[in-house]
């Protein structure tokens, strides 16, 4: 495992629970530290002039959060939210340690597995095509492949990209005829 | 621009920072303290600027004016006419220098006849005089019964200053207490020092406005010390800390004191609490003199000297200036004298048990707490209020036929409507603070530049959210200020102009709109429509040939370049900040709005929100979405009839509102909903404006008023400007509120 140098310390922190959710055909999973809360689907307020990735805003309790759709943030083929579709509540932490919290909608929540990180393969290597930067790394089970999402590079990313009228307008028009 | 962002930050800081300084001092005059607290403190902001971000020659400046400000202040506590000078001298270099700054360019040298101006400015006559033969004698003829300064409170007119001094200073002094505890623990702990400094200097602050001297000199004596340590010139020892808490011990009895005659024991009698062999004391650690504690009225002078020699090194002072605090304690002599009267300074220090019980009686009326708790608590109850009436609107609730049922969901619906209104309460505090804070600054102008003015307050109980009444004091300030400077004529003109020759300035405050509406009204000369526009030509602020009606004129006052540095020092014409004021204004969400008769006088209005917390907004429909304006941006609606809205280019599409042609948005096309009015004239204009700008807002149709309260869309979103920030709509969903000043600019 430890042949590549570098990724022994993002190794060892790998080991812990992570919640696995479905999207499309494919399964996919979170560390359960990061996960505040699972709540149904609700009727959510689209934002305007925002890349499409964002659903737009919720109601938590009072709280206005935002909404990503996974499928749409990963370029998976589209389809409608069945009635086991719900949004994972995210807590993410800012660079300049805020704290944040965002909702991501997925097909189905499925389990918490343990791992430890022996069980986890590094992220394949697709030769450029498919974009890898959000991967931890990837388990198999005995039904089938999880990829192991490092939710820090998903979200933190949409604290700074999502420039609807600015420079990251033009990010996004290119993300999404990729 | 090379410059980095905290140079940046700095810089507009330090702009804004000398244009204000520069209103202040239009206002100081020889034998006058008018403007020195304010200049003060604004001095202290710049102070505050970390030195390694800041050019070199600026840290000098800012210190050669620190000297001179001292110097008033250990002084008479007025400005002298060289000191005047000085500091608009000061003020001009300062402009140039800020300016080089700005163009990345050299900054220029600061004048050489500063410094010298420093040495004469600090070594006045009674201190020459002091280091003479006579030292001895003074000192020993004041030493044995010193005339303590006594104080006297102006009851009837400074009531409410004076309940919100006590209020302050009681926390000030609790603050201070606590920081001495944490600095016998670490006594290099600099955000005590701090700490103790900022409280210190504003006791000094307040009680320099209500004029009580023997409570300004002693904070200000202190607050030197505390600034010396501050600066590492001075090491907090056991003495020092000593030297603090009986120095808050004093104050402190001092605002009992105030406090017991606020409620009427004693009241208008003279409170004389001795402070002088305080300040005595004070000077001479900050002199570094040795502390003497063993109290023995024959104590030997060797075993002074000796003591000196053995903590001298400890304290090491380097005082920019030496004369300035070279007091007549710097004799060794009248030291030991001071310090052997010292414990008898205590003894009159300890408080009088019963009054220290009516402190705390006094100050339990009031609870201090962090605004997040309020505002989560707001919250909170805003959410219970929305639970409360889905639960009460839910169609199996409501099928229900229970007559118990109703008349409980009855008395929930009242308990919560009651609970949401006095929990937005909590924030509402009344505007009489700061309208009373004008009655004194009215006086004092007036008083400066020989005008009768008379300042009538109407309606000081309107409450207003406490964050905005705690931001209103200075657009307040620069108005009222040049309601009485500008405005009102001197009395001698008014009686020429068949006016009574005593000027009248009114300020109100009134529920107007679902908002607030304060009014600065004065009798004087009005605003000069024709001189703003040639002042305004002068400046490129307008074009030549520009044709203006009489409200675009004097909406020009507003603008940023209208006043400048050169306006300010000779005092013409209105506009001293004033683009300022209304940055200040916008920033409430309100609106500031001139009426004007050239002889008769001016009318400022500002119409301000109730609160920030809390927005009305006009709810529309476009497609399936639901959108809030802020009502205040509302200008009119309406449904176009045919005709109304025409097209330029076939593209842009105009529609003419009160006689102005105003370009039409189609808010569901722009945001990329499918709106259900295809034409015009299916849907609804709204028409919104920000400042001078307006837009018609083309709607599907109008949902209804509502007050809604204000959420940040966090993070993600932080580059939406279309959007001011969402609320949790009635039914549970979030709605958007649009942000009307980027939409007018589209």
């Amino acid at each position: 495992m430890s042949t590549t140098p570098p990724s022994t310390a993002e190794t060892k922190s790998k080991t812990g629970r992570y919640l696995t959710f479905r999207l499309g055909q494919e399964t996919y999973g979170l560390p359960v530290l990061n996960v505040r809360e699972i709540i149904r689907i609700c009727p959510i307020t689209p934002v305007p002039k925002m890349p499409t990735h964002i659903k737009g805003v919720i109601n938590l309790r009072g709280t206005v959060i935002a909404v990503l759709d996974l499928r749409a943030k990963f370029d998976l083929s589209k389809a409608d939210f069945g009635d086991r579709a719900c949004i994972i509540v995210v807590q993410l932490t800012a660079p300049d340690g805020r704290k944040n919290l965002i909702g991501a909608m997925v097909d189905a929540v499925e389990e918490v597995i343990q791992l430890n990180e022996e069980s986890i393969e590094p992220a394949p290597d697709f030769g450029g095509s498919q974009e890898t930067q959000y991967i931890l790394g990837v388990t198999t089970g005995q039904d089938g492949v999880k990829t192991l999402l490092d939710i820090n590079k998903i979200f933190t990313d949409d604290f700074s990209a999502t420039r609807p009228l600015a420079e990251g307008a033009a990010n996004h028009q290119s993300e999404a005829l990729s | 621009m090379s410059t980095s962002s905290s140079e940046s930050k700095y810089l507009l800081q330090f702009v804004e920072l000398h244009s204000q300084i520069g209103v202040e001092l239009a206002f100081v005059g020889p034998g006058s303290d008018v403007g020195l607290l304010p200049i003060n403190s604004l001095l202290m902001d710049f102070e505050d600027a970390n030195e390694s971000d800041i050019p070199a020659v600026l840290v000098s400046g800012i210190a050669i004016a620190r000297v001179w400000l001292d110097h008033i202040f250990d002084q008479t506590g007025q400005f002298s006419e060289e000191l005047i000078l000085s500091f608009n001298e000061w003020h001009g270099w300062m402009a140039e220098a800020l300016a080089a700054w700005e163009r990345a360019e050299a900054l220029p040298a600061i004048p050489s006849t500063w410094t010298n101006q420093v040495a004469t400015a600090s070594a006045p006559a009674e201190l020459l005089e002091s280091e003479s033969s006579e030292v001895a004698s003074v000192v020993s003829e004041e030493i044995p019964e010193f005339e303590e300064k006594a104080i006297v409170l102006n009851l009837k007119d400074d009531a409410e200053l004076l309940y919100e001094f006590h209020g302050e200073s009681v926390e000030l002094l609790q603050e201070i207490e606590q920081g001495v505890l944490i600095l016998e623990e670490n006594p290099r702990d600099s955000a005590t020092i701090n700490s103790i400094f900022r409280a210190f200097h504003t006791f000094k602050g307040g009680a320099g406005f209500l004029h009580l001297h023997a409570l300004q000199d002693l904070a200000h004596d202190l607050e030197s010390l505390l600034d010396a340590a501050r600066q590492s010139k001075l090491q907090i020892t056991s003495h020092v800390i000593d030297l603090i808490l009986a120095g808050s011990d004093v104050l402190k009895n001092y605002t009992n004191e105030i406090g017991a005659q606020l409620k009427g024991v004693h009241a208008g009698e003279p409170i004389t609490v001795p402070t002088s062999q305080l300040i005595l004391r004070v000077k001479a650690v900050l002199n570094g003199e040795t502390p003497i504690l063993a109290p023995s009225p024959a104590k030997p002078a060797p075993v002074v000297a000796m003591a000196k020699v053995e903590v001298a090194p400890q304290l090491v002072i380097e005082m920019v200036v030496p004369n300035v605090i070279a007091a007549p304690a710097l004799e060794p002599m009248p030291t030991v004298i001071a310090v052997d009267k010292a414990p008898a300074a205590e003894v009159a220090a300890k408080p009088v048990p019963s009054k220290r019980a009516a402190a705390v009686e006094s100050s339990s009326g009031f609870i201090k707490l962090e605004t997040w708790k309020l505002d989560a608590l707001v919250d909170l109850v805003g959410e219970l209020f929305i639970a409360q009436s889905m639960v009460v609107q839910d169609p199996d609730v409501q099928n229900l036929d229970s007559r118990t049922l109703a008349r409980s969901l009855r008395q929930l619906s009242r308990t919560t409507t009651e609970l949401q209104r006095n929990a937005m309460s909590l924030r509402m505090v009344p505007i009489r603070g700061v309208f009373q804070k004008m009655t004194r600054l009215v006086r004092d102008i007036g008083a400066v530049q020989h005008k009768e003015v008379q300042l009538i307050l109407d309606g000081e109980e309107t409450e207003l959210d406490r964050n905005i009444v705690d931001k209103l004091g200075d657009p307040l300030v620069h108005m009222i200020r040049n309601a009485v400077d500008h405005g009102l004529e001197s009395p001698s003109d008014r009686t020429a102009m068949g006016k009574p020759s005593l000027g009248t300035v009114r300020l109100s405050a009134s529920h107007q709109r679902g908002g607030i509406l304060i009014r600065i009204q004065d009798d004087g000369k009005g605003l000069d429509a024709a001189k703003i526009l040639a002042k305004a030509i002068e400046r490129g602020l307008v074009a030549q040939n520009a044709e203006l009606t009489e409200a675009e004129i004097f909406d020009l006052i507003f603008m940023p370049g209208f006043s400048t540095a050169a306006a300010v020092t000779d005092l013409s014409g209105r506009g001293v900040g004033m683009d300022v004021v209304r940055r200040n204004i916008e920033g409430l969400r309100g609106k500031i709005e001139i009426q004007s008769a050239l002889g008769a006088g001016s009318t400022f209005n500002i119409l301000l929100p109730l609160t920030l917390a809390i927005i009305d907004g006009l709810m529309v429909g476009v497609g399936g979405e639901r959108y809030i304006i802020p009502t205040i941006s509302v200008r009119e609606s309406f449904r176009p009839a045919p005709g109304m809205v025409s097209t330029v280019q076939e593209r842009g599409e105009l529609v003419m509102v009160r006689g102005k042609l105003t370009p039409v948005l189609r808010l569901g096309q722009f945001l990329g909903t499918i709106p259900k009015a295809n034409t015009p004239e299916e849907g609804i204009i709204v028409v919104v404006e920000s400042g001078d700008a307006m837009r018609a807002i083309l709607v599907d149709e109008l949902i209804g008023k509502q007050e809604v309260v204000i959420k940040s869309l966090g993070d993600t979103f932080q580059h939406q400007n279309l959007l001011a920030g969402a609320a949790v709509l009635g039914d549970g969903a979030v709605g958007l509120i649009l942000d009307v000043d980027t939409i007018v600019k589209l």
